[in-house]
């Protein structure tokens, strides 16, 4: 069988896998940037309780693997009586998982903000919310954004895994293809494919672009 | 199925998922072993004379990069049958983790060698030394201390994701504790002994990695508060 057959056959199934991981990438990504944001400006509070929380948080999912995180919102939620759907599940789990990094992130990209503004703000009269959100918020976006680009990278690789609690992706497709098959090459190898072009020339090139209007935002891009 | 941790079933099943767990340290290690060789190996391919290869180099290096790891270890362990080679569950997913992290640690190493200032091979030149020994003596040391904390990171990064080893079956603690909920029917004894493992020994890697970074930036003179 020709690679040009396989494709003509396994081609549309593929691609409805490749919706569904669209579909994870971008609620888990919507998910992580929330989590990101409130823990990484909770691990920035003058209150210890806070502060201990959200460290707990962050250690906490970036010591265990997310695979094993998966696992357990999936299998054993429904202990507790928390059932959870897969696809759910998968998106919890992921963005958890990411928003823990993400958080340690936003917290160095608040801590680069230079000094002088805070003393500004402060000198100004501003209260403590108007400080982080008119000052500080807006100035940590380019600082952040190139290593959120990266993670965010890593976030489109790590939906394959949601494939290992059903979720029907590209990656559950190409292993029930395979599983017919047995042309593994081409199954996996498109897929292989896919995720490389959805990386290379769909999410990497709107990331950098986020990136410009973020600096052009401060008053840094090149015009 | 009631949620009840039961502390006698949690310890029946401990030995056998430390016992696993020293196959998860080994294939974390031996993979890292392999990955810093690749990455090495990775690195002098995209410095090559010829710059067509290192273009293609630097391509293939982005592909591995941006493709999941999940789906090279499908496509390293069942391609090979297809094509006659049958390999091992093992040599396969050390292969991979070899491939995937190895192109992790060639940006590693490649960004500490560029971290090295410009002046300091001036330097080397203005006083002769030949370029093995401005290697050796002058700019690794000073790139190492460079790569440390990104080398590290990718170890702890290697033992997080040994768990997908078990798709293919490599016997490693995820393996074993999704073997044992399966035979016990019971899931939240296993998988939660797994994340306390985990924990129990990513937090102190880590902790000991950044010791080692301030240990070594110190015996450079290079101290970062």
């Amino acid at each position: 069988m020709s690679y040009f057959s396989f494709l003509a056959e396994h081609g549309s199934t593929l691609l409805l896998g490749t919706v569904t991981t669209l579909k994870v990438l971008v609620c888990a990504t919507i998910l992580y940037v929330i989590i990101s944001i409130i823990f990484g400006l909770m691990r920035v509070s003058n209150n210890s309780v806070i502060q201990g929380i959200a460290t707990v948080y962050i250690e906490f999912f970036r010591g265990t693997s997310l695979l094993v995180q998966l696992f357990w919102f999936y299998y054993v939620l429904p202990f507790f009586g928390v059932s959870l759907e897969a696809f759910t599940a998968g998106v919890v789990a992921i963005g958890m998982n990411f928003g823990a990094y993400g958080a340690e992130i936003v917290r160095g990209g608040i801590l680069a903000v230079p000094k002088g503004q805070w003393e500004g703000a402060h000198a100004l009269n501003f209260s403590p919310f108007k400080r982080m959100k008119n000052i500080i918020i807006p100035q940590i976006f380019p600082i952040i954004l190139p290593p959120a680009a990266n993670l965010t990278v890593e976030l489109l690789k790590a939906t394959a895994l949601v494939a290992l609690v059903t979720v029907v992706d590209l990656t559950f497709e190409a292993k029930q293809i395979n599983a017919i098959t047995w042309l593994s090459a081409q199954c996996f190898g498109t897929a292989l494919i896919i995720y490389y072009i959805i990386s290379r020339f769909f999410l990497v090139p709107f990331l950098r672009w986020l990136e410009v209007i973020a600096a052009r935002k401060v008053g840094r891009g090149k015009v | 199925m009631n949620a009840e941790w039961k502390w006698d079933f949690a310890f029946q099943i401990l030995p056998q998922m430390l016992w696993a767990t020293l196959n998860t340290i080994m294939a974390a290690g031996i993979g890292y072993a392999i990955a810093a060789v690749v990455g090495l190996l990775f690195l002098l391919g995209q410095r090559t004379p010829y710059k067509f290869i290192n273009i293609i180099i630097r391509e293939i290096i982005e592909f591995i990069r941006s493709t999941p790891l999940l789906i090279q270890l499908f496509f390293v362990y069942f391609v090979g049958p297809q094509f006659g080679i049958t390999l091992s569950a093992w040599v396969c997913a050390m292969i991979t983790i070899g491939l995937h992290f190895g192109t992790y640690l060639s940006e590693v190493y490649r960004g500490a060698l560029e971290g090295v200032p410009k002046t300091q091979w001036e330097a080397c030149r203005a006083l002769n030394f030949t370029t093995l020994y401005t290697y050796r003596r002058i700019v690794l040391p000073q790139a190492f201390p460079i790569a440390i904390p990104g080398m590290g990171n990718y170890l702890v990064g290697i033992f997080k994701d040994t768990p997908l080893l078990s798709t293919i079956g490599v016997a490693e603690l995820f393996h074993a504790a999704t073997a044992v909920g399966g035979y016990h029917y019971r899931y939240l004894e296993p998988y939660t002994i797994v994340g306390i493992i985990f924990l129990a020994l990513s937090i102190p890697a880590a902790m000991g990695i950044r010791k080692l970074e301030r240990s070594v930036n110190k015996a450079q003179g290079k101290v970062k508060n």
